[in-house]
């Protein structure tokens, strides 16, 4: 089935890191809250959009070997847990480097790279990966 | 008329040499180093293309300006290598740079002067008064077929430029010249381009960029010596170095915007980038003569003033050019094959 519909709900958050920031308790939230688990129903209709600077340090990480199909020209590749300077922590690639130069505490920004493609004839989905400073 | 409002580049990091990949067709590097002029080329990662490379580059230029992004009105593309044959790269780029949804927005296509087609269309809707800035950029990740004369030189890279009233530099004037010349092209469907050789160059290259160039200077009464700095399209380091001494040029006015030695042609970016690269270390008063060349065939000329805002312009921002360059991974033939997708994967 296609994820065009979901891809595109999503598509301004993995473009430019837009989170939401709770403006009853300030609390920032990525991926994107409609409620603040805090506040709940404190929150409603006070969750604002918020774009992140993309900047921020590796916090934990992996190198994976054993990748899944779409990403077998990337294996080695590295995931990792990056802590944004604004707070949220983020799941994704870090690219452009070897293994070997990632460290924890590393620092990171983001950029807008090809995440996975629906076949020849589907769409591209782009979204954020992270490249060492 | 119009002028720059601001600029950025991106160049990928991946980085094949010429030797590299002579060794695999078995050619004399040599050959083609002084021959062609051509030393090494980026390469795309596997996971970029046009899109992100124009995000990139487009990002850039809005970090170094305190212009509002709200007042971009337009946003136009030009690339041979769009990722999608029907769906809008600038369709992307206005959610993936944040502009506003109200934008005039399109995607050219004239070979390697897609770039300048789009800044000289900012510019008519900037000077009508229809929009107060807008976007343009060249981009490319173009392709040569393996073997070919082109896999030395087919790179990727691109440069956007915001175009408005007050800006870094104004563009005095520009000026096209167009003919129908089967020197380059590629049919719908197919993967790699075709192009006539030698035939290339004199009917195609060097009538288009010199007679813009010629043309460009009777109408503005100038001559090579009143210009700081000229750029011209780079398909190789050869070309737009002759193009230079047939016009009167002399090396220490070109060789800031020669870039294709080190990162191969960058199509509809290639003479863009050149200009990026100048402007990254321009001062005021300077003048740059850029003329970009389109095969099929047709050249952009334009003759710019660098202004005092210059000295004000937050340039380090963003990173130039030259640092993008000399921050390279070098790869081997057999990842460039594998990062470009020429090799046939099961199921393909």
């Amino acid at each position: 089935m296609s994820e065009v519909p979901r891809f595109w709900r999503e598509s301004k958050h993995r473009y430019r890191l837009v989170g939401t920031r709770c403006e009853n308790c300030g609390n920032l939230y990525f991926p994107p809250r409609d409620i603040c688990p805090t506040c709940r129903r404190e929150s409603i209709n006070k969750m604002k959009e918020e774009e992140l600077s993309g900047e921020g340090e590796v916090y934990s990480y992996t190198v994976v070997h054993d990748g899944l199909e779409q990403f077998k020209m990337q294996v080695p590749y590295i995931i990792a847990i990056i802590k944004t300077k604004e707070g949220p922590l983020i799941t994704g690639q870090i690219v452009d480097c070897n293994p070997d130069d990632v460290k924890i505490g590393s620092q990171v920004k983001s950029t807008l790279r090809k995440v996975r493609t629906e076949g020849k004839s589907g769409i591209i989905q782009y979204g954020y990966k992270f490249i060492l400073k | 008329m119009s002028s720059i409002v601001s600029y950025g580049s991106y160049v990928p990091r991946y980085r094949i040499r010429a030797e590299e990949i002579a060794r695999v067709w078995g050619e004399d590097p040599e050959n083609i180093k002084g021959g062609l002029m051509i030393y090494s080329k980026s390469v795309p990662g596997p996971d970029e293309d046009v899109l992100t490379i124009s995000a990139e580059a487009g990002k850039n230029a809005i970090k170094r300006t305190d212009v509002s992004k709200k007042t971009i009105g337009a946003i136009f593309v030009g690339s041979e290598s769009h990722p999608y044959a029907v769906k809008p790269t600038a369709s992307i780029l206005v959610e993936a740079l944040g502009l506003p949804n109200d934008i005039h927005s399109a995607d050219y296509e004239f070979a390697c002067k897609a770039g300048t087609a789009a800044i000289q269309n900012v510019m008519g809707l900037v000077d009508s008064g229809m929009i107060e800035n807008g976007m343009a950029i060249g981009a490319d990740t173009s392709q040569g077929a393996p073997g070919d004369a082109l896999e030395y030189s087919a790179s990727a890279g691109g440069t956007a430029f915001i175009i408005g009233k007050k800006g870094i530099a104004e563009i005095n004037k520009t000026y096209s010249f167009t003919t129908d010349t089967p020197d380059f092209w590629r049919r719908e469907g197919e993967k790699y381009p075709s192009h006539g050789g030698r035939f290339t160059g004199e009917p195609a290259y060097f009538k288009h960029v010199l007679t813009g160039a010629k043309r460009m200077m009777e109408m503005q009464g100038t001559k090579p010596e009143d210009y700081d700095y000229a750029v011209f399209h780079q398909p190789n380091g050869k070309f737009p170095t002759r193009a230079a001494k047939m016009l009167g040029f002399k090396d220490e006015q070109v060789k800031d915007g020669l870039l294709t030695p080190y990162i191969g042609n960058t199509y509809s970016s290639s003479m863009i980038i050149g200009l990026s690269a100048i402007l990254d270390k321009a001062e005021p008063g300077d003048r740059i003569l850029a003329v970009a060349f389109g095969s099929g065939a047709g050249s952009d000329a334009f003759d710019i003033t660098v202004n005092d805002s210059i000295k004000s312009y937050k340039r380090d921002r963003a990173p130039g050019v030259m640092e993008q360059i000399n921050r390279p991974i070098w790869i081997d033939y057999a990842n460039y094959v594998k990062y470009r997708g020429k090799i046939i994967m099961r199921g393909e």
